[in-house]
């Protein structure tokens, strides 16, 4: 998708791209809008916040190749985070500005407090151990609210103050220049501004050292230390960047929806992250981004089975509620039974993946990735 | 001390359900090196499977023996559970045999969300209870309490893993297993039918995985389609405890597990002066995870898998 910005024939070119691109992204909420109604521009919210936590957990699974299914931990301090310190839950209103960062500190913290003791650990046990701790958090989220209420338990905190900028509050809908932004339209741009910084860095990281030194350690370990890579400092790096990118995230969820509970932080909001990433193209990040907006459109688009069976046999037979997360189901597996190495995956995958038998599996043998 | 033997009958009940579980995740993982996300489902659909029978039959006729009733249950649970075992390994797993780790790890995700969802449909939201069929006679040992049903699910639990040991011991079938597990190509030379022999350890992680559901079912007296979750996780978790790929690791991991879980519950509001109660035991179970791991990587039975040069 953002393949052509990459290879540019000339200068113009590039230059022109950019230009239609940016002006696309600027209006889209409002064409979304008129063609498809206000709640998609919710989900385009979604789609933007699901593109940062993807790009984050990309670091850590993609670049790294270390499988974390406890990812969604770092959102959920974020999210709480800014819930504890800009609700009416302890009568704090801190602005988000101070808040987003110290989340990010946070959830930063927090990945390298998992990473530490981890670092031994390789492939699937590295998995489990992941998840059990996303999992410990969540459960605590569900209990701290006895003897003192911490997290406000099962009910989750409400009321959580909206961001504002000079002035202008996102959670009202409002009239600016003569155009009337809802809150969903304040918080696309606000996200936008968010995942084209992500982007960047995503990017600015994954042709620096550090981020060659992740993909070093990805491929082969031990060739990696002997090459002079810290592999331990460098795999800490990695947690604390992805859950960094993870605690912010949560800080703006929590701002959007203006309520957290621990129902958003399941493990399923993990797995979930994961699987738009293997579904993109892992490692690779045109892939990662369209992966995350897939997985967040694909579901809402499913809504309309509804609609669809009330046309085609006149009643509807089954809740499209219920029906939409069983093709979600089926739309993985068919996915990964005939295209395993993701919608758009890096030159490099791409050979893996479709190198002649003998050359195939020299070279899988080689990836951390493979069956040895 | 009644507390204390109390919980650890609790947590032996409990442990041996998850060894059985355990065994699917272990088992599989040992020949293909693939976590079977799946599996609680299938543990799930077990459940659900039998309570049908069980209910179509009390509907049929009440007078009949809660036992026989329950065992006619678990005797469609099983080869249902098989069945959907082995579709599940075709169409999922076989055409990714050759791919990267994380493919059939996705794949197992999304059999996993099909299943889940497909019971939701067909069995609903609510809670499904489990009829008080069975005799339930309750005894005193060491100031503590144990139910029949207790006793009953131990002693066929083990009755099912000495089976399977068995099996992989002393058959034909089970040596085709073991050298499945230590080298698929070798073991391919010499003449075992691979696929066979990994269609064959889907659907005996299947049996044991109905068995398991109907047993928890009947233990907490309901069923419900979101089940399969936790006590997959939980199970997982045993079978990574014990090391992977480990029969008897499994077998232990699952027995630990319960029991850790069971003190834990039971003892952590003294611990912690009433700061945190028994709805910690999740996180009981997977902190005492967290630590077998990172003092021993490989499990408690695991071999030491050296650092591939």
């Amino acid at each position: 998708m953002l393949e052509f910005l990459h290879r540019p024939r000339t200068r113009a070119q590039a230059r022109a791209a950019i230009i239609l691109l940016a002006v696309l992204l600027a209006l889209l909420p409002f064409l979304v809008e008129a063609g498809l109604g206000r709640s998609w521009v919710r989900v385009l919210d979604f789609a933007l916040l699901y593109v940062i936590l993807a790009l984050g957990l990309n670091i850590v699974v993609g670049y790294a190749g270390l499988l974390d299914l406890g990812f969604v931990a770092f959102y959920a301090l974020g999210a709480y985070l800014y819930a504890w310190l800009a609700s009416p839950h302890f009568g704090l209103h801190l602005p988000f500005w101070v808040v987003l960062p110290l989340g990010a500190g946070l959830a930063g913290l927090f990945g390298v407090l998992l990473g530490a003791p981890t670092l031994r650990l390789r492939g699937d046990y590295l998995a489990i151990v992941t998840l059990g701790f996303g999992e410990i958090i969540r459960i605590f989220m569900n209990n701290l609210n006895a003897p003192v209420n911490i997290t406000n338990g099962p009910q989750g905190i409400n009321l959580i103050d909206p961001v504002t900028i000079a002035g202008v509050s996102f959670g009202k809908t409002q009239e600016l220049f003569g155009i009337t932004f809802a809150s969903a339209h304040f918080y696309y741009y606000l996200f936008l501004v968010f995942t084209l910084a992500t982007l960047f860095i995503a990017y600015r990281l994954q042709d620096s050292r550090i981020g060659r030194a992740w993909v070093a350690i990805r491929e082969d370990e031990v060739a990696a230390a002997a090459m002079g890579i810290n592999t331990r400092n460098i795999k800490l790096l990695a947690f604390a960047m992805g859950a960094v990118f993870g605690g912010v995230a949560g800080g703006l969820f929590a701002a959007f929806q203006g309520f957290i509970s621990p129902e958003s932080f399941t493990l399923w909001e993990s797995i979930l992250i994961l699987c738009m990433i293997v579904l993109g193209g892992m490692g690779h990040i045109p892939g990662v981004v369209l992966g995350a907006v897939l997985l967040t459109v694909l579901p809402e688009a499913l809504r309309y089975l509804g609609d669809w069976q009330r046309a085609a046999l006149g009643e509807v037979v089954v809740d499209p509620g219920d029906l939409r997360m069983l093709l979600f189901g089926v739309a993985l597996v068919l996915m990964m039974v005939y295209r395993p190495e993701g919608l758009i995956p890096s030159r490099q995958r791409k050979r893996e993946f479709h190198a002649e038998d003998g050359v195939a599996a020299q070279e899988q043998a080689s990836l951390y990735d493979s069956r040895a | 001390m009644d507390i204390f033997v109390q919980q650890l009958i609790n947590g032996l009940v409990l442990g041996s359900i998850y060894a059985l579980v355990a065994l699917g995740y272990t088992m599989v993982y040992g020949i293909l090196e693939l976590i079977n996300f799946a599996h609680g489902e299938v543990t799930m659909m077990g459940a659900m499977v039998a309570l049908t029978v069980i209910g179509l039959l009390l509907g049929l006729n009440p007078e009949l023996s809660g036992l026989l009733v329950v065992l006619a249950g678990v005797l469609v649970a099983i080869p249902a559970c098989m069945l959907l075992a082995f579709t599940i390994e075709r169409v999922a797993y076989r055409p990714l045999r050759r791919a990267p780790r994380l493919a059939p790890l996705i794949t197992a995700i999304g059999v996993s969300i099909v299943l889940q969802n497909a019971a939701m449909l067909i069995w609903g939201r609510q809670y499904v209870s489990f009829p008080q069929i069975l005799p339930q006679q309750t005894y005193e040992v060491l100031g503590a309490h144990i139910t029949s049903l207790q006793i009953f699910i131990v002693l066929l639990c083990m009755a099912v893993m000495a089976g399977l040991w068995l099996l992989v011991q002393k058959t034909r079938l089970g040596r085709a297993m073991r050298a499945t597990a230590q080298s698929k190509e070798v073991a391919m030379l010499m003449g075992v039918d691979i696929d066979r022999v990994i269609s064959a350890t889907f659907v005996i992680g299947a049996a044991l995985a109905a068995i398991a559901g109907v047993m928890v079912s009947a233990y907490y007296g309901l069923a419900h389609y979101y089940m399969g979750f936790m006590l997959g996780l939980k199970a997982f978790s045993a079978a990574v405890l014990g090391g992977i790929g480990n029969i008897a690791g499994a077998m232990l991991g699952g027995l630990l597990l319960g029991v850790i879980e069971a003190l834990g519950a039971g003892y952590i509001g003294d611990l912690t002066g009433g700061f945190l109660g028994s709805h910690y035991q999740d996180v009981f179970a997977f902190f005492v995870l967290i630590l077998v791991l990172v003092f021993r990587p490989s499990g408690l039975l695991g071999e030491r898998v050296a650092t591939r040069a």
